[in-house]
């Protein structure tokens, strides 16, 4: 019982913020899975990763104009995604280049945007708050938003999934059968757009391609199928989130400073542990 | 309002940041070529860990840089043997990004100072940082210039340069390497988050204009000069983030390159014809 009420410190279940935060992480996870599993098929991590940074762009420009962060995050996504498409070559190479270049400018933009918001208001921590995260901040008015633009995602998935399966895995057949191979790739990459925007709410902007990501590959290392991988995806994903807001609340009266542990380091650090693992065992899987 | 840009304490600075530049273009050169803009944007953003790791325990933040640096070089490198590439780097970028959130929130250093590490602080170099500066940089171009050979060759034809016995690995962990270095020279001036800009913009847009490597080199390193020369003049002028002006200028490389590829009416960039010779030299 002692060791229950230490990991469950009193207080976890009734505290408003952390339910809210445990739905948003919930949600997050769940979107992540399947999007995170085309992503690494795709071998799309640059383009995912980069979503991520330019949203930071948005959530400062959010802070600027005093509008909620989650607002900014989609808005700029979804822009990062038009405007690489646009630049962006068919083959490999010219795409991570135009990627990069995107990227850079978005990075660039929200250096100047956060410089303005700390020169004009009295915010201070607003660049950290947006890179770095913070999921007991989101307010309970944004959780229908955040269930909104989950849903939508899932379901452009869940539209697409058949072509998207088979053009992630065998792209020369898929183009061989028929033109709607376009319209496929950019429902994907609303759909990228939009979780990497709802993971930049939990866990920040920087750190977000870590949800994305990194339950997506562990699952791919273990499961046979698309299928089993995105569900095994979305348990990882939901586990390592919820295991790093208790962490967290937890460690309220951690050293150093008694003011916790970021959640974002737990998990970023819990959803290592679980590639690791994956990677172990179905390293040892194959040697049977 | 210029005044003070070309006075003592800033003479470290043009220093530096021209060495800087100079080396990321050489170095950017093959990021472009190899089309390895991911790690060079993933070991800049990671070593900023390694900056405010150094400004928790008060040590020299371009110790904490290289430390950082070099762990993100490892990692990608000899995880990514195993794993696919892009998911390692990614996930060794996060790793070392979700310590750094660890380091800022322990941390009671002012908001400001992690502002200026993550988009840059023209200011950043101290007289004391000019001597590892110049060693580094040094190193870094002579890295360069001795593997060029065999780097090139590798990037423009794997198999031919496995024929002659080049390994691969070896040669990527050389190059990520180079990459780490610059890194670790650029960081502090123009921003663990925009360090890349500089590695990619100007090459890409000498790719664009000329196919011959040395010319390439050269054009890149003229452009990312312009480039550290105008953003700190501007920075220093505005007051507004160095890494501001770094990153638009990137993108205005690459259109001005991409017009100009097109005007010619060449598709992007062609592997050079005389590098076909080059293993047989």
């Amino acid at each position: 019982m002692s060791i229950l009420h230490a990991i469950f410190q009193p207080g976890l279940f009734s505290n408003s913020s952390v339910q809210d935060a445990a739905v948003v992480g919930a949600v997050v996870a769940l979107v992540c899975a399947p999007v995170g599993v085309f992503t690494v098929v795709r071998g799309q991590s640059f383009a995912g990763h980069a979503f991520a940074d330019v949203t930071a762009t948005g959530g400062s420009a959010a802070f600027l104009l005093g509008v909620s962060p989650l607002f900014g995050f989609v808005v700029m996504a979804l822009a990062g995604a038009g405007a690489t498409e646009l630049l962006g070559a068919e083959r490999q190479r010219g795409r991570d280049l135009a990627t990069g270049v995107v990227l850079g400018a978005g990075l660039g933009l929200s250096a100047l945007l956060l410089y303005l918001t700390t020169t004009t208001q009295s915010t201070t921590g607003a660049a950290v708050t947006v890179l770095f995260g913070s999921i007991f901040a989101v307010s309970s008015s944004t959780l229908p938003m955040v269930i909104g633009f989950g849903a939508t995602a899932l379901f452009l998935v869940g539209l697409v999934y058949r072509p998207l399966l088979l053009s992630s895995i065998n792209p020369d057949l898929a183009s061989a059968q028929g033109p709607g191979l376009r319209v496929v790739g950019l429902v994907y990459m609303v759909s990228l757009a939009l979780s990497v925007a709802l993971s930049a709410l939990t866990i920040g902007a920087i750190l977000s391609t870590a949800l994305l990501i990194g339950p997506a590959a562990a699952a791919l290392r273990i499961a046979k199928s698309p299928g089993r991988a995105i569900a095994c995806a979305a348990v990882i994903g939901v586990a390592a989130t919820w295991a790093g807001i208790i962490l967290a609340y937890d460690s309220y009266n951690w050293p150093p400073a008694q003011q916790g542990w970021p959640v974002s380091f737990f998990v970023v650090s819990l959803v290592l542990a679980a590639y690791l693992l994956a990677q172990l065992t179905g390293r040892l899987a194959r040697r049977d | 309002m210029l005044s003070g840009l070309f006075s003592g304490f800033m003479v470290g600075t043009w220093l530096e940041a021209s060495v800087m530049a100079l080396v990321a273009g050489a170095v950017g050169f093959f990021v472009v070529l190899r089309g390895s803009s991911f790690a060079a944007h993933a070991i800049p953003q990671g070593a900023f860990t390694g900056a405010a790791g150094a400004a928790l325990i008060g040590a020299n933040t371009l110790l904490g840089v290289g430390t950082f640096s070099l762990l993100g070089v490892v990692a990608i490198a000899r995880w990514g043997r195993r794993g696919q590439h892009d998911v390692v780097t990614a996930l060794s970028l996060v790793t070392l990004l979700g310590i750094g959130s660890l380091f800022l929130s322990m941390s009671t250093q002012y908001a400001e100072q992690t502002f200026s590490l993550l988009f840059g602080e023209p200011l950043a170099v101290s007289s004391s940082d000019l001597l590892p500066t110049a060693v580094l940089g040094a190193a870094c171009i002579t890295m360069v210039v001795v593997l060029f050979r065999p780097l090139m060759l590798s990037s423009v034809a794997p198999e031919l340069a496995a024929a002659r016995g080049i390994r691969p690995a070896r040669i990527e962990l050389f190059f990520l390497l180079s990459v780490g270095v610059a890194t670790t020279m650029a960081l502090p001036v123009v921003g663990a988050l925009l360090v890349f800009s500089l590695m990619i913009g100007p090459p890409a847009t000498a790719r664009f204009v000329t196919d011959r490597p040395a010319l390439a080199m050269a054009v890149s390193g003229a452009l990312g000069l312009i480039t550290v020369w105008v953003s700190i003049t501007a920075s220093f002028w505005s007051n507004w983030p160095i890494g501001f002006f770094v990153g638009t200028f990137a993108v205005v490389w690459y259109v001005i390159g991409r017009s100009l590829a097109r005007w010619r009416r060449k598709p992007g960039p062609v592997v050079p014809l005389e590098l076909a010779g080059a293993g047989s030299r």
